[in-house]
């Protein structure tokens, strides 16, 4: 379906394709097999400028939006997510810096993560602490001019080969949720450490280690907005990033269904092939059919959110200031059901696509030489990570209860 | 130093064949840059990442969409783009279109500074005749190597290229200015980048006719030497043979007897 795409954004499918196509899909195995870091093809995603499609063309970027983002997850999905991911976690890194951070911070990290020269993670996760990010048990402690971070931090995707990290530590235990604070860490810095690396049913092709802090000291000018306000910095990015989520799901779930399309059309039982009887038939409309549903749920979602969130990033680079503050201006409003929404209908398609395909192939398809169970395995993270679809319903349930209670008081008052 | 690189406009898949003229049938195809040109672009690139202060110039004879194929290059990291085309100049063969090119490189040196070296693919997907490299090199009356598959050295004045044999490889040195044409093994050829892309769009390229470059029309275009006779599909291949027999060695007996009528034993 032709969704309008300008000049740049067709651009971005292409190269992104041909990059899936050309480097990516003659060694995914490779990665899904050993679990090594994919550090070639992140060099061609570095050589394309695909790292910093979303951000701002003052740090390097090439001024897309969370569009952008979706278009390239989408595409490098299609053929590996594992080795895609390293795009989605440096914008989980990025985007509470562009959002959050001051000019100085957003000019000293932002523009070596738009070219790739850095790779960046996000991690907020905890033994403790998974959907419930409340009971975060790492601290951070302003000594002078620095804050001493302690605690351990798990599950942390592109760990150990990310170079900037936004971590998620206490600065006031006791007051629990609001004494939360966003930071960025260095890797290299004394006292940051990596723990366990995780082995994972899929997205193998990208390292998740556990992140140990002893005491490590990190200059307060690594604080991220302010104190306390940690929950909403990750809440808020998550508004942007989990559309990015929906397009790695649909990118599995369509890289899934090219595969099977060629296999069906050429295997024959009965003397036919198999994509000759109907029941294959139904299979295939419904998998192609929730497919294009959710694409289009992203591609609408994103375009309205980016111009919606544009001319606040805008007027913030312009004039100096805090995109947060600016949007305070400007009242822009939050995206937080709509992004929720992508994520859980993108996702949960992805995981029945997937379950089907193998289906559609039969034996052949639950075979590790052929590449439709790897999307099966790859796509059950998309339910899981930045936010349980069982949370993600939560959170958009609460948002329409309180949409709901707002036009009602507004009825009310007319 | 400076290099130009000569590339095609070729279809970029198969193209299907009217079957009543034989030749084929070029309205709904896709374009792209001769495969075999993308490995010259690819080594242009590395020479100017080699050796610094380095300039590359693309140049491509054909009509007004070769220009896709310039800018293409360009958004791999060229520097300018030339684009030699004229309505005297089509159908020209690869003798009129090796000079063509000579004009287009001397014209280029007027415009960018004097050229160090001329990179070209071995020969083109489309044609493939595999002479324009050699031809150019003739009319310019340069020093040229076909089938490079290595550079090994390279400065200002001279280089050193390995060209491949039927029986090894040579190591030839090169005075330059020369004319090296190369082939596949000689690299990887990098994909565009995003920036390169949208630069590319926009970098002006400049179009030479027959005014532009003083050429000689006696030579070129439908007055090229070449006659063309005909053209034709290559014939459809016909049925196989099945080689029957329940076991090996039946299949075999059948084999041989079939290899004795044919007379190939």
């Amino acid at each position: 379906m032709d969704y309008g795409l300008t000049e740049q954004q067709q651009e971005i499918v292409n190269i992104a394709r041909q990059i899936a196509q050309k480097k990516m899909r003659p060694v995914r195995e490779h990665y899904d097999k050993t679990e090594e870091f994919p550090w070639p093809i992140i060099e061609e995603f570095k050589r394309a400028d695909l790292l910093g499609a979303y951000l701002p063309e003052a740090y390097g970027g090439l001024d897309g939006g969370v569009f952008e983002l979706v278009l390239v997850g989408e595409e490098l999905s299609r053929v590996c997510a594992g080795i895609g991911l390293s795009v989605a976690t440096s914008a989980l890194c990025a985007i509470p810096i562009l959002y959050y951070g001051t000019p100085e911070q957003r000019k000293r990290w932002l523009p070596d993560l738009a070219s790739g020269k850095k790779l960046g993670a996000f991690t907020i996760t905890e033994p403790g602490a998974g959907s419930d990010a409340t009971s975060t048990k790492a601290t951070a402690k302003l000594d002078g001019d620095h804050y001493v971070l302690n605690g351990v931090k798990n599950f942390c995707s592109t760990g150990k080969a990310a170079e900037l990290y936004v971590v998620f530590a206490s600065t006031n235990p006791g007051r629990g949720a609001r004494g939360i604070s966003a930071f960025v860490v260095e890797k290299g810095t004394p006292g940051f450490s990596f723990g366990k690396k995780e082995e994972k049913m899929g997205i193998r092709a990208s390292w998740t280690y556990e992140l140990v802090f002893e005491n490590c000291r990190i200059p307060k000018d690594n604080l991220l907005y302010k104190e306390g306000y940690g929950l909403f910095v990750a809440q808020s990015t998550f508004d942007s990033s989990r559309p990015g989520i929906g397009a790695q799901a649909i990118g599995i779930a369509q890289g899934a269904l090219d595969e099977t399309m060629s296999y069906v059309r050429q295997r024959k039982q009965f003397g036919v092939p198999v994509a000759s009887f109907q029941a294959i038939q139904h299979m295939l409309a419904d998998a192609a059919t929730s497919i294009e549903a959710g694409r289009s749920l992203l591609y609408a979602t994103t375009r309205a959110m980016d111009k919606d969130n544009k001319p606040a990033i805008d007027k913030a680079i312009a004039e100096n200031k805090i995109v947060y503050d600016v949007m305070k201006e400007l009242d822009t409003r939050r995206w937080t059901k709509e992004s929720g929404m992508c994520k859980v209908f993108c996702s949960d398609a992805a995981m029945k696509v997937t379950v089907d395909c193998v289906q559609m192939c039969g034996g052949i398809g639950y075979m590790r030489d052929f590449p439709v169970e790897k999307y099966m395995r790859d796509a059950k993270i998309t339910q899981i990570y930045e936010g349980t679809n069982q949370i993600q319903r939560n959170e958009i349930g609460m948002m329409l209860i309180k949409e709901a209670a707002s036009h009602a008081k507004e009825l009310a008052a007319a | 130093m400076h290099i130009v690189v000569c590339v095609k406009q070729t279809p970029a898949g198969s193209v299907p064949v009217d079957a009543a003229t034989g030749r084929p049938k070029l309205d709904a195809i896709q374009w792209g840059i001769n495969p075999f040109d993308e490995y010259a672009v690819e080594e242009a690139l590395r020479i100017k990442e080699r050796v610094a202060g380095s300039h590359v110039s693309v140049v491509s004879v054909g009509p007004a969409r070769a220009e896709e194929a310039i800018r293409a290059a360009l958004s791999l990291g060229c520097d300018d783009g030339f684009l030699v085309s004229d309505a005297a100049f089509d159908g020209s063969d690869p003798n009129a279109t090796g000079y063509l090119l000579s004009l287009a490189v001397k014209k280029t040196a007027e415009v960018k500074g004097p050229v160090h070296l001329v990179l070209c693919g071995k020969q083109t997907s489309d044609v493939g005749a595999g002479q324009v490299g050699l031809a150019l090199g003739a009319w310019l009356d340069w020093p040229a190597a076909a089938f490079v598959r290595k550079i090994p050295t390279i400065d200002e004045t001279k280089a050193v290229v390995d060209r491949m044999m039927e029986d090894g490889v040579d190591a030839i040195e090169l005075q330059l200015p020369a004319v090296v044409s190369v082939v596949k093994e000689i690299n990887e050829p990098r994909l565009p980048s995003l920036k390169g892309k949208m630069a590319a769009k926009k970098a002006p390229v400049a179009k030479w006719g027959i005014a532009e470059l003083s050429a000689d029309a006696s030579g070129v275009g439908a007055n090229s030497p070449t006659t063309e006779l005909k053209t034709s599909a290559p014939p459809p291949r016909g049925a196989g043979i099945k080689v029957p027999g329940a076991t090996p060695q039946e299949k075999a007996a059948f084999l041989v007897q079939k290899f004795k009528e044919l007379k190939v034993i």
